[in-house]
Order: structure tokens, then C-alpha cells, then sequence
């Protein structure tokens, strides 16, 4: 049966495919096109998913990102298990296929220059999910602008707080919080890029609290969970809602900015920075 | 779905059930104490304002939108103390609670409770926030006029209020909608109350796939005050009747009133810097995670 071992191997590697299909227009892009436009369609303008490493990449200065604190790892203090099997086992699984010790990377680096300390989120790990390793990360990387006196950045894409920590992952919203509260008090700039998505625990915390929000075109940006507020209204939600676009409209991010123009746009925003 | 599959999914549900409805050190299971922290007849704010307070003065409105009678506020004494008191304001009947929204807040309401903690910092008197909500309202009119900034804000906000904040859960404290009211100097919950990130069916529906498992999702959780108070996120456990507070609403209210004066009075003697910094300890120490350099 050699023939059914084959398509086992082929199901567990990695698909290699030479057209992505666009989530938002359904068109197909050439792969190399794709990742040319930074995963941006071209046909729409639909921004795709980036990894952490990308954003860093796309961001900073060339070789100027200092990655700290990557020994920060999630515990299963609460020896979660659901139907699946245990938080453990899922965060491990999650480490090996992405490589990533957590949904967020941390350090700092420079932007055409200008020194940042920055927060990246990655959507790979656990759905970007807020827990406390995450949370304990995105704090001592406030803590660096802080005592250093430079510009704070947190680039979020999240599911929200993740459940699988209890009431923990709840408390790392008002743990992230407590450190732009110190930034606030030192008059320390706090910039926040929204991606797609960027919702629950992560928005009513610190995603929100920029003093210059940033969204990513397209971006579903919100609170409660779409169907959750169907179910509550019972009527279908408008195509728009929860959208960056529909944030703009609704006065709760300041622009909505092109991945390929966001560095320029948060180095230009940083130049009036008068420190 | 045919009727056999139907009574596999049953039988399946039953077989699960079991350790969300083992009976914790409490004698109750965390289900059993989630339908307590439900009870309709268990004490509401409303119940705690003529028990425990006096001299209420109820403000109203966030000075943007509106007033949302979801959160219930004002000027309130509590043996002698001169505090703002603050609070999810559930009714205690159908129509009360469809005027109420069932204690769920919307933007206005979490800005009107900043606005009188602030109010509180303005006259340099304590603030006590009463948390009882199944969440925060989960509606378009919610999210239009910015739900997560109002939460955050209040977050970020109560970081930096320089004067002593307790919060006391006293039935249920779902999420987002609890933690922005929620953040404080002291923590205090009744014993059959529930705090929690998710409620447990949400969390069923997601992760079980079936919100019937709310009862592992419970235990699962950690949501009820034992658990809470060993994972260092309550600093107090108020004692009430084992079968829920609407038992015994004096002796419980009673118990509540010792506990907030108490922890006002520790929370008295610190000055404004220790108060903070205390605070920022508090919420930077909080969650639990592994530093593989060091271990």
C-alpha cells in the first residue's frame, strides 16, 4: 500500500502552493506576487496575515531588532483540559509548528533612527491569545520605554484572552494596562498598529490605548464576538462592522495605513516627538 | 441528527460532567456555586445599598452619551466612611432587569464609573466598586460607541486614581465587563460568587464544542473564590451561607460591611506613592509563567 503511505507524507508536510487565494476577494495571487506585496492582495488590498518576523523585518532598521525576555514561556498553572487534551500539550504542539515560544515577540530596535522599544504579536501561536507569559512579556517591554525614555509600540493581531489561563489571562489586561499607566504618567509615547484581527481582552486593553491607534485596512477590530452579537440582537450584523474602516468612521483609530507606508508613517509620527 | 446520536452526545455529556461536578473543599462543585452566584433571589447591589450604605447619593451620567442604568453610582457612607460607591446595578425581577440590561454596561456606563472615581480622586475620599455581571453588553450599539476603549480606559484609569479602591464581587464577575470596574487596591469576594474570563458555557461552545459541558468548563475555569484567592488574584474571601447568600442577606450583608471596612482602614494609613506603587506590584505580579533562563 504504498500509494497510501504517500499521501499520508504529503498530508503532513508543508503545502507548497504556487497561488494563494485572497480571503477577502476570493481571487487567486500568484505566491511570489503575494509575498512581494508583503501578503497584501494586490487585486483588493486585503492585508494578510504577517509573522512576527516579517513585521520586525518590514519595520525596523536592518539588523538594528534586539530581541529580550524570549526565555518568557507559558505555564499550565491551571492543568487545563478540554475535549481536546490538555493547554500543555497544545502549547507545546504550538511551539514546535511555529517555532515561537509565545504570541508575542518583544525588544527593541530603531525606526528610520529613532530608538522604539516594540511589542510584536503573532497570530500563529494560540490564535495571538493574551495569557500570562504574554502579558508578562508585553509589560517589561513597556517597562524598557520606560526606564529608557523612548517611544513604546505594540503591533497586536489576537483572538483575546486566553481561556485556557482562567482568570489569569483576564488579569493580563489590567496587567498590560498598569504599564501604559506608567507610561502615560512619564509622558512617554505609546503608538498602537491594529492587524487583522484584533478582538476581545486584547482590544479592551492595551490595543486600544494608544495615544495614536493604527489600523490595518480591513482590519476586524472589536470587542464581543460578531456571532455572539447576532445571537444577542438576532438580526444579521452590517458586512462592515467591526471593521478598521468602521473604527475609523466611529472615531476610535487615528488613520488607517497601508503595511507597505507604516514605518514611514510611525517614524514621521515619532519625528514630533520632542523629548 | 438521528435519535441514537442524540443519546450517545447525551450519554457522552453525562460521562463528562462528572469532574465539573466533583464537590470541591467547599462541599459545592464550581457549577453548583456558578448556579448560586445566579440564584434570582440572591442580594444585588440595590440589596447592599439599604443594608450597608447610607446616605446615597445616586449620579448619574457619563457627560458624553448618556446614563446607563447599568452601573449605579454616587456619594455613599458605610459606617462613618465617606466613599464613592460604584456598582453593576442588576434588577430583581424581569422588568427591573430588562431596564437594567441584567447589569450588562455599555460605553456610557464604564465612563460614568470613571468619571465618579475620578470624582472620588476630586474628594480625596475611598472608592467602592460593587461587581455583579454576566459581562459587558455584547451589542452593536456597544461596540459603535467603543466598548474596548471604554474598558481599557477604565483599566489604564484605575492604575493611576490616587485614592484606595476596593472592589467586592458579590455574584457573578464576567470578564471584561467585571475588570472594568474591577481594578483595585483590595480584592474581596463573597464565597459563592464566580469570576471569570469567560462564562463557562462561552467557553464550552469553544473549546467542548457544546455548551452542555459548562459544568467541566467550570472547574476548568477556576472561577470560584478558592481558586482565585490561590492563584493571588483576591485578597479576601467574604464568608456567606454555604446553600448562597439569599439565605441569610443580613448576616451576609453584614460580613461584606466588616470586610470593606477593614481593608479601607489598611488601606488608609499608606500615602499616595505607597498606595500606587502597591497597586502597580499587585497587577505587575499578576498571572503565573515559566523564565527558562533561570529554571
Amino acid at each position: 500500500m504504498a500509494w497510501l503511505n504517500k499521501s499520508d507524507t504529503e498530508k503532513n508536510s508543508p503545502r507548497k502552493s504556487l497561488w494563494i487565494k485572497c480571503k477577502k476577494c476570493q481571487s487567486h495571487i500568484f505566491e511570489n506576487e503575494w509575498i512581494k506585496h508583503l501578503n497584501v492582495c494586490p487585486n483588493c488590498n486585503f492585508h494578510g496575515n504577517i509573522t512576527s518576523g516579517e513585521r520586525i523585518n518590514l519595520i525596523f532598521d536592518k539588523n538594528t531588532f534586539k530581541e529580550l525576555n524570549s526565555n518568557i514561556e507559558p505555564v499550565d498553572s491551571l492543568k487545563f483540559v478540554d475535549l481536546k487534551g490538555s493547554y500543555k500539550d497544545k502549547f507545546e504542539a504550538n511551539k514546535k509548528k511555529s517555532g515561537l515560544s509565545e504570541a508575542v515577540i518583544t525588544g527593541y530596535g530603531k525606526i528610520n533612527g529613532i530608538d522604539v522599544s516594540a511589542a510584536v504579536m503573532d497570530f500563529r501561536y494560540l490564535g495571538g491569545s493574551l495569557g500570562s507569559a504574554t502579558g508578562e512579556k508585553i509589560l517589561r517591554a513597556s517597562n524598557y520605554s520606560y526606564e529608557n525614555n523612548i517611544p513604546y509600540i505594540v503591533f497586536s493581531e489576537s483572538g483575546g484572552a486566553r481561556m485556557q489561563e482562567g482568570i489569569l489571562s483576564l488579569m493580563q489586561m489590567a496587567k498590560t494596562c498598569s504599564g501604559i499607566s506608567r507610561l502615560n504618567k512619564k509622558n512617554i509615547p505609546y503608538i498602537s498598529v491594529l492587524a487583522n484581527p484584533t478582538t476581545g481582552g486584547v482590544t479592551a486593553s492595551y490595543a486600544m490605548m494608544g495615544d495614536i491607534n493604527i489600523a490595518e485596512p480591513f482590519a476586524v477590530i472589536g470587542f464581543a464576538g460578531r456571532r455572539v452579537i447576532e445571537q444577542t440582537i438576532s438580526q444579521k450584523l452590517p458586512d462592515d462592522f467591526q471593521t478598521a474602516e468602521y473604527l475609523l468612521e466611529h472615531g476610535f483609530v487615528d488613520a488607517i495605513v497601508n503595511r507597505k507606508d507604516l514605518k514611514n508613517y510611525i517614524s514621521n509620527i515619532l519625528s514630533f516627538y520632542n523629548r | 441528527m438521528s435519535s441514537k446520536s442524540k443519546k450517545n452526545k447525551t450519554d457522552k455529556v453525562k460521562k463528562n460532567q462528572k469532574p465539573g461536578l466533583r464537590k470541591a473543599g467547599n462541599g459545592l462543585s464550581p457549577w453548583e456555586i456558578v448556579k448560586i452566584s445566579r440564584h434570582p433571589a440572591r442580594p444585588v447591589f440595590q440589596d447592599y445599598l439599604k443594608l450597608i450604605f447610607y446616605n446615597f447619593i445616586a449620579l448619574h451620567g457619563d457627560r458624553r452619551f448618556a446614563d446607563d442604568p447599568a452601573i449605579a453610582g454616587g456619594f455613599a457612607k458605610i459606617e462613618g466612611n465617606k466613599i464613592i460607591v460604584v456598582g453593576h446595578y442588576k434588577g430583581k425581577n424581569t422588568e427591573e432587569n430588562i431596564e437594567r440590561n441584567f447589569g450588562m454596561a455599555k460605553p456610557e456606563g464604564y465612563r460614568k464609573a470613571l468619571r465618579l472615581m475620578r470624582l472620588a480622586e476630586r474628594f480625596n475620599i475611598p472608592v467602592v466598586t460593587i461587581i455583579d455581571t454576566p459581562g459587558a453588553f455584547p451589542g452593536i450599539e456597544a461596540e459603535e460607541r467603543g466598548q474596548a476603549e471604554s474598558i481599557a480606559k477604565n483599566i489604564t484609569e484605575m492604575a493611576k486614581i490616587k485614592v484606595p479602591i476596593v472592589a467586592v464581587v458579590i455574584g457573578e464577575g464576567g470578564s471584561g465587563g467585571a475588570l472594568g470596574i474591577g481594578v483595585g487596591d483590595k480584592i474581596l469576594m463573597l464565597s459563592r460568587s464566580i469570576y471569570s474570563v469567560i462564562s463557562p458555557e462561552g467557553c464550552a461552545s469553544i473549546l467542548w464544542r457544546d455548551a452542555a459541558y459548562a459544568p467541566d468548563a467550570a472547574k476548568a475555569l477556576n472561577l470560584t473564590a478558592d481558586a482565585l484567592l490561590k492563584l493571588d488574584v483576591i485578597d479576601e474571601i467574604i464568608e456567606e451561607p454555604s446553600k448562597g447568600a439569599h439565605t441569610g442577606i443580613n448576616k451576609t450583608a453584614e460580613n461584606v460591611k466588616k470586610s470593606i471596612i477593614k481593608n479601607l482602614k489598611l488601606l488608609s494609613n499608606l500615602s499616595v506613592d505607597e498606595l500606587l506603587e502597591n497597586r502597580y506590584k499587585k497587577y505587575s505580579n499578576m498571572g503565573k509563567f515559566a523564565d527558562k533562563k533561570t529554571s
